[in-house]
């Protein structure tokens, strides 16, 4: 009982915030009501018992990518949208079908859902046995998502940085004192 | 006791609130976030069959989600940089001809 | 216990937590002025009250009846909303922060903390992350440029330093092989030889000690990592544009993350409420870790304010490099040794 209540709260704040995304018009209120999806969904994973996805949730997801949003945000002073035409035409479109779509899914899912219960904390996944899990039978691709985010910090570095400002740093410091 | 379908159900509503903000918005850092919001109900699904079928590796796999999504996030933030840089526009349709 | 007693209980917790933690950060700010003002050759706060121990109250008259002003472009939701932000996710740690054994009061057999998680360091540098965005969306809100500077400055340095934070806190953790806070601190209970206590910096997390040490000072935006929030620099950062009650909560948010962190240094590296307490009646030592706790806490702020009082500050580009280029490959280094020593020893 206690579980079907906390669930339907956080399950309504992460679908309230997720609207509240596509309502405002204002990225910084979209990227703060992704914050608060974000810290709701971190509830639901500790309601089905996953502790350390949820705290990483909240660390990783919330507290840098969604700061990595906000600095860009305050960086480019990003203002309110404008309506378009095109944007006018997809509202139009995209709304209606949206929401069909949806409702056709949802309405499978409870139909023919011989799925059953799910307990409070139905598979703990206490940190000890994530990590055993990551470094004996997920070891490749662990490794491989290293790589990867190596490959990504490069390319944001030079995608980010000013043009010309890597490599020709040197020769224009030479043009200045020559 | 919760059914496994009230998750699967708000997993599919946090999907089609993403695949929405990703149609209708013009602003290029929302389109970002519904990309965003798109994998993170994509996690939650992950994680309640994970409870269901009691197989870890699901929990596992949304770390590598994560990961993902954060280097995604790190470059195309750049990208949107890059772009902001030279048109000086945020509106994803004015961004629409290879000429400046 | 009934859910009914637990519920009670943890109110009564969080109400005592609360009013200790407000009036910790409301001394430690008068304990700062008058340790600074020493250091300085002066006094310091004395005539408010003997010694000037009524500073903190005669402050917090003068912040509830200073004028609130709002500038008049700001961004007003989040201007109004980034100090309580900011003061609540600082209030929040204290939540999983153990400061004793577990007592009996009442026949009620409880811990002295208001929770126990099993991840609850993770929940700590969790809030701390989320700390962040009191400080950005203050300095974006205010449409100020110092403000904005001072809050990008301050933000992209809290979270280069939140990852040497993090990983100067892995050696502890395989030291004590659990996330949850009171495991760690049980972890380095007893003595060698009957006088050298067992704590983690005494078990080779020496080096991590200082990195964490390095690594708190500059999340907490205190000198010598304080360019975010200097005077002579940027005015005050991302607080330019905030007075009264507003500035008050930032003020409180800031003591009160140097108390979380010097708590956590304290439960990780010294041994938490672990000292000579095998002596006396049994009320006194039921209260005893509490006072040692309350005293190691102590010595950590003093050495914060001591090194306010005498250390310049780091330029903005000295301070990025020193995290990411000293830091972050010293407190991985640390990380390899302690896995290598560990694993070597099973």
């Amino acid at each position: 009982m206690l579980h079907l209540l906390v669930f339907s709260v956080f399950g309504l704040v992460c679908v309230a915030g997720a609207v509240n995304l596509l309502v405002q018009r204002h990225p910084i209120n979209s990227a703060l009501s992704l914050v608060v999806v974000m810290g709701s969904l971190a509830v639901e994973y500790l309601l089905l018992g996953a502790e350390f996805v949820a705290a990483v949730q909240v660390i990783v997801y919330a507290g840098a990518i969604m700061v990595l949003f906000v600095f860009v945000i305050m960086l480019l002073n990003a203002g309110e949208e404008e309506r378009t035409k095109g944007s006018r035409v997809a509202m139009l479109f995209g709304i209606p079908g949206m929401l069909i779509g949806s409702v056709l899914v949802a309405w499978v899912l409870l139909e023919h859902s011989g799925t059953g219960n799910v307990a409070t904390g139905a598979l703990p996944g206490p940190p000890k046995v994530i990590g055993w899990l990551l470094f004996h039978d997920f070891l490749l691709p662990f490794e491989v998502t290293s790589v990867l985010v190596l490959i990504a910090i490069m390319g944001a570095v030079v995608l980010a940085s000013h043009p010309g400002s890597v490599e020709q740093r040197s020769t224009h410091e030479d043009k200045r004192e020559g | 006791m919760v059914p496994l379908s009230y998750y699967l159900v708000l997993s599919g509503i946090l999907f089609a609130c993403g695949v929405t903000g990703f149609l209708i918005k013009r602003n290029i850092i929302t389109i970002f976030m519904s990309i965003e919001l798109m994998l993170n109900g994509v996690n939650l699904s992950f994680v309640a069959f994970a409870a269901q079928w009691h197989a870890l590796s699901g929990q596992v796999f949304v770390f590598f989600v994560m990961v993902v999504a954060a280097a995604e996030s790190a470059v195309g933030l750049a990208i949107i940089i890059a772009v902001y840089r030279t048109r000086e526009t945020l509106n994803v349709d004015r961004v629409n001809l290879l000429k400046l | 216990m009934g859910i009914g007693t637990f519920i009670l209980v943890s109110i009564i917790k969080i109400v005592v937590a609360i009013g200790v933690l407000l009036t910790a950060v409301a001394y430690t700010v008068w304990l700062e002025r008058k340790v600074v003002g020493h250091i300085q050759n002066r006094w310091g706060p004395t005539r408010v009250g003997p010694f000037g121990l009524l500073q903190p109250l005669a402050d917090g008259v003068k912040f509830i009846f200073k004028e609130d002003l709002i500038p008049p472009h700001a961004y007003k939701p989040l201007f109004i909303a980034a100090p309580m932000i900011a003061l609540i996710f600082a209030l929040t740690s204290i939540s999983v922060i153990p400061i004793g054994n577990w007592i009996t009061v009442f026949g009620i057999h409880t811990p002295l903390e208001i929770t126990d998680v099993n991840i609850g360091l993770l929940v700590v540098l969790g809030i701390t992350s989320l700390g962040v965005y009191g400080v950005a969306l203050a300095g974006w809100s205010s449409n100020s440029k110092y403000s904005l500077l001072g809050g990008l400055r301050a933000s992209a340095q809290m979270v280069s330093y939140e990852i040497s934070l993090g990983l100067s806190l892995v050696g502890v953790l395989i030291l004590a092989g659990s996330f949850s806070l009171r495991d760690i601190v049980d972890a380095q209970a007893g003595t060698y030889w009957g006088f050298i206590p067992r704590w983690n910096i005494f078990q080779g997390q020496f080096i991590a000690f200082f990195i964490y040490l390095m690594a708190a000072y500059a999340e907490t935006n205190r000198i010598p990592f304080d360019l975010p929030e200097a005077e002579t620099e940027l005015v005050a950062g991302y607080h330019t544009e905030y007075s009264a009650m507003k500035f008050a909560m930032f003020f409180m948010a800031e003591y009160a993350n140097m108390i979380t962190v010097a708590s956590l240094a304290t439960l990780l590296f010294l041994g938490g409420w672990h000292g000579p307490h095998r002596f006396g009646p049994p009320l006194l030592q039921a209260i005893l870790p509490v006072f040692w706790f309350a005293a190691k806490i102590f010595a950590f702020l003093f050495l914060y304010i001591w090194v306010r009082g005498t250390l310049p500050r780091f330029r903005y580009d000295q301070l990025m490099a020193f995290g990411w280029k000293f830091l972050l490959p010293l407190a991985i280094a640390n990380l390899v040794i302690t896995a290598l020593i560990v694993a070597l020893r099973a």
